[in-house]
Order: C-alpha cells, then structure tokens, then sequence
C-alpha cells in the first residue's frame, strides 16, 4: 500500500491507527516529563528522563508520517488539535498526582510504574505487530522504535517487580496503583472505532489477538510475582480512540502548546 | 622522600610536602591517595556544590520542558535538563567517594541540601518566566558555566578533571541549542524581541554574580585562593568574568540587544572590560537560600525526597535479601 494508490478508506484507516499511535506516545511523554527533577532517585531521574525523551522522539516519527499524508504540519498537528481530536488513551492522559509540576506535586511513583510497565508491554506487542504493516514507512518507523523499546520495557519490568516483591508499603501502593490503571488500561488495547477497517487494510493484527497477548503476559508475569490476576481490563471512563477524554487531556494541551500558541505563525 | 622509607612512617609535615611535590609537578591525585584533610575539605565542598547545582540547575528548565514551542525544542531541552541531571550524578559519585573516609554519603548531601547548608549556585535561585528564560538559561548560564568549568579541566584531582572533561563537551551543545532558541527570537516577531530583552534583563546582575565577587573581602573567606593554591583551580573570579565579557558582550550586541549596564565597555588601555557591579550582599543572601526562587525549589527537592522515601525504602529491602 502507497500513499499515491490507497483507497481513502484505507487512508482514514491509516491516519486513525497513525494518531493513536503518536498521541499514545506524545501525552505519556509529557506527563513522564513533568516528573523531571522528582524522581525517587538522580540515576532514575537520568533514566526516566531519556526514556521520555525517546518516546517524544517516536511520536514525533509518528507526527511526520502524518504531516506526509497531508495532515498539516507536524507541530501543528501537535500543539493545535482540539481535545475531542485527539487518540490517546484515557489512561495516558491521567495526572501524574494532586499538585502541578511546578507547585507542590505530590505525584505517585508506583502509579508512574504501572502506568509506564503496562503502557510499555503493550507497545511492545503493537511495534513487533506492526512488521507485517501493508504501510511501509510505518512498518520501518517501527523498525526503528523497537530498537529502544526494549530497553524502556526492561526497565520498567525491573521497577515493577522489584517493587511489588518488596516491604508491605510498596506490595500495597503498587496493588492500589494496579487497580487504579486495570479500571482504564482497556483504551490502550483498543484499536477505536475503525478497527475493522485497519485489520482490513492489513496495517496491523486484530485487536483481539493484541489484546490476548498482552494479557497473556501479564497473567504470567503476576503469577511470578505472586499476585492474583484481575481479568481483562476496562474502559470506564470512555473510549480516548474515539475523542472522548477528560479534563486532564484540556490541562495537558493548554500546558504543552502554551507558547506554540503565542504565535503558530512565529518561528521558535 | 627518602628511599627505604615507608610513607606511613613520615610526619604530617613531610607527607603534606611529598603532596604539594606531586601537585606541583602536574601529577594527579586520586581517590584513594593520601590528602591533606584540608585539600579533601575544599574538594568536596566545591565539587558537591557543582554536583548539586547541576540538579538544582534541571528545575528552572524544568519549567520550560513541557511548554517547549516546537517538537524539534521539545526534544532538543529535554535531552539538554537530561544532560545536566547526568553530570550532577557523576559529580556526586566523585563527591562520595571523597566523603565515604569522613563516613558520610549521598543522604548527607541531601540533608545539607535541605538545611541550607548545601549551597548552589545564585543564578538557579532566581525566576525563569518565559521561555525567553529557558534560552538565556541554556546561552550564557552554560557559557559562563563552560568557562569557569573550562579552566579546571587540568584540575589537580583526576576524578574530578575527567568528570569535567566529559561535562565540557555537552556543555558546549547546551550553549548552543541556547543560541539556536535566542537567534529564533532574536529574528522573530517584535514580541519575540521583547521577550529575549526582558530576559536578558533580568539575567544580566546574576551573570555578573555568577563567577563570584573579586575578593576575600567581598565574602570573607578564601576558598578562590586555596583552590587555586592546590591547584583545583586556575583562574581567579574576576579573571573568569573578564573571559566572559570577551566572549559574550559582542554577540550580545550584534544580535542588537541592550546590555541593561550603560556603563560597560572595553578600556583598551588596562585591558579590561569596565562594567557597573553588583551588590555582593543581595548575592550572599542568595546563595544562602533567600533568593526568589529558593523556597520553591527546594521545596520541589524535598516534597519529592519524601514523598519517595517508601521507594528507598523498598529498594534497600530487596538489596538485603
């Protein structure tokens, strides 16, 4: 499948799966980079800090394929998107904790692992899902991404079981912060409403494949560590593929693109 | 020293000398050679003030990371904030290790942080509002740092010369994505300019501040001197603000900004740049932690030490299993 060829079909299938994909990575990111300066310790800070950097990157490779479709300009599409326009999911766009980034954040390190470890098993299993892509920069764009995903997924593997092996303290937040992202983490393992037409056009496998992996790995990983696996997780607070979302995407864009929109006609 | 004779066996006296002997003839010293406990003393206070200024440094950036105007800036500072965390880690380990023979560790570091004991530098106590901040941060704070950092690359501590040797090298990136962002706005839209002027305006006494004051007499102490005795360092404050002058006053004016110093200019016959200075007392209570910023900054250190102390906890758990 060609840019010049597709059917406009296949290229809204295209432009859906491509916006759940950047806007995935680019709203973790930004929440992961609000946490600059306040992680448990200078080397995590160090680490948490490129990993966030990396995945500013993979949406950004993401942002571009769209920009070549003839979406507008990539830091447009980034910074002046509504919220009802954007992909993510809801999860991923869930403050850090009570507090801002630059008052009083009193944000919640073992909901920053869940989050992080769930949301990086999960991307794991769409990268290496997205080598049979029909579409080919977006099957070499993955290429790409999956060379340092894996390390962002052994890194956070490591936080998660080191954590919910150890004192009382950490097995309960880290069994709080698992409850809390199990009630959401559905919106990640969804492909939104034109899933049918996305499996169609061959530009990934079928959701339901996707979803049993990463469920599969999980069930595993929480019998090794000793914990009772919950099920499926849900959606309940509505489906971010689809434009629905929460206050927090609002504070989330009027925080990233504050100077962008100061002047989107000014270079900066 | 005398061959045959055992170096624990000589006095204080001699041993100071075979020190100052080897100091004096280029050689390096390591960690785990003998040290006058004064030479360690001045060591550790310059080097875990550095280190701890690098991480203090991340939080007025910090500020400007998410609210980056472009994708191409959001990435560039957020790999610049991820660099100056890195050198304060590195800068740490080799603070430690001069620390771990007085039975203190990084905990203790944190704790001076905290009571004020522990100081950073003057310019990451003060205000950073526009993103015309986050520029002049990167410019002329990293070119200053680079300067001052520059003159100790042939520090008489190895640990500490190879630590800058490294944090050099990125430093000279930093002032130049700086550079990138001021020229953006320097050639931008008239609010873009003003943006850039205010910022320098209010970067400018803290720059001065930086390197500084000329003297003891300013301060009260000596620490410049003896640095420079043990050969830590080479270049006296005044020395290191005249470099910057140099280097920066010209670029400063051929972007077509206003020096906020009427009085600035080069005297070609002293050599010198004459310039207004500063009140070294507003300095002194900055760097104490009285600064505008000060609360604010290290509350965010503090709230997040604590808020992650169940982390430590859990992680010294698993490591004695």
């Amino acid at each position: 499948m060609n840019k010049e060829t597709m059917k406009p079909e296949e290229r809204q299938a295209l432009v859906e799966l491509l916006y759940q994909l950047a806007d995935d990575d680019f709203i973790l990111s930004f929440r992961g980079s609000e946490w600059l300066g306040l992680a448990p310790h200078i080397e995590e800070d160090v680490a948490f800090s490129s990993i966030n950097q990396d995945m500013m990157g993979h949406a950004s490779m993401y942002f571009r394929l769209l920009e070549e479709l003839g979406e507008g300009d990539s830091d447009s599409i980034a910074h002046l998107r509504k919220p009802e326009q954007f992909r993510n999911a809801i999860i991923l766009e869930e403050v850090n904790g009570p507090g801002t980034y630059l008052e009083k954040p009193d944000y919640d390190w073992a909901f920053a692992v869940v989050r992080n470890y769930f949301y990086a098993v999960a991307k794991q299993i769409r990268l290496e899902s997205l080598r049979i892509c029909s579409y080919e920069p977006l099957r070499e764009a993955a290429k790409k991404i999956l060379m340092e995903q894996y390390y962002h997924l052994m890194h956070w593997e490591l936080w998660f079981k080191q954590l919910v092996t150890s004192t009382d303290e950490a097995k309960k937040r880290m069994t709080d912060a698992i409850q809390k992202v199990w009630k959401d983490f559905g919106g990640v393992l969804t492909l939104g409403p034109y899933y049918a037409d996305i499996v169609k056009a061959n530009l990934i496998e079928d959701e339901a494949l996707l979803k049993k992996r990463w469920m599969n790995k999980m069930e595993a990983v929480f019998k090794e560590v000793g914990l009772d696996f919950p099920g499926a997780p849900r959606m309940e607070r509505g489906n971010g593929r689809k434009g629905e979302h929460t206050s927090d995407l609002e504070g989330a864009l009027s925080t990233l693109s504050e100077v962008y929109r100061a002047n989107p006609a000014a270079g900066w | 020293m005398q061959a045959g004779v055992q170096f624990d066996q000589l006095t204080e006296e001699e041993k100071h000398q075979h020190f100052m002997d080897r100091i004096n003839r280029g050689e390096k010293i390591e960690a785990d050679d003998w040290m006058p406990e004064d030479y360690r003393m001045s060591l550790i206070r310059l080097i875990a003030m550095h280190g701890i200024s690098e991480i203090m440094g991340a939080l007025p950036e910090k500020e400007w990371v998410p609210k980056a105007p472009s994708l191409h800036r959001k990435l560039a500072i957020m790999a610049k904030v991820q660099d100056e965390m890195g050198h304060g880690q590195l800068l740490l380990r080799v603070a430690e290790d001069l620390m771990a023979p007085l039975g203190k560790n990084r905990e203790d570091i944190m704790q001076d942080l905290f009571a004020k004991r522990l100081k950073f530098h003057n310019v990451f106590h003060m205000e950073a509002p526009t993103w015309g901040d986050a520029g002049m941060i990167a410019w002329l704070v990293d070119g200053a740092a680079i300067i001052s950092q520059s003159m100790m690359l042939d520090s008489s501590y190895g640990p500490y010369a190879r630590a800058l040797k490294r944090i050099c090298a990125e430093e000279v990136f930093h002032a130049q994505h700086g550079e990138s962002i001021i020229l953006a706005l320097a050639e931008g839209t008239p609010e873009q300019r003003k943006l850039l002027q205010d910022a320098l305006n209010r970067w400018w006494p803290s720059l001065i501040m930086f390197f500084g004051p000329k003297s003891a007499k300013e301060t009260g102490n000596s620490h410049a001197d003896k640095n420079i005795m043990y050969k830590i360092r080479t270049k006296t404050n005044e020395e290191l603000r005249q470099e910057f002058f140099t280097k920066y006053v010209p670029r400063i004016w051929a972007l077509g900004l206003t020096i906020p110093d009427e009085t600035i200019h080069f005297d070609e016959e002293q050599q010198l740049w004459i310039y207004k200075d500063v009140d070294w007392n507003e300095f002194k209570q900055i760097v104490s932690g009285n600064g505008p910023r000060s609360a604010n900054r290290l509350d965010l250190r503090k709230r997040s030490y604590d808020n992650n102390a169940w982390v430590r906890e859990a992680l010294a758990a698993k490591k004695a299993i």
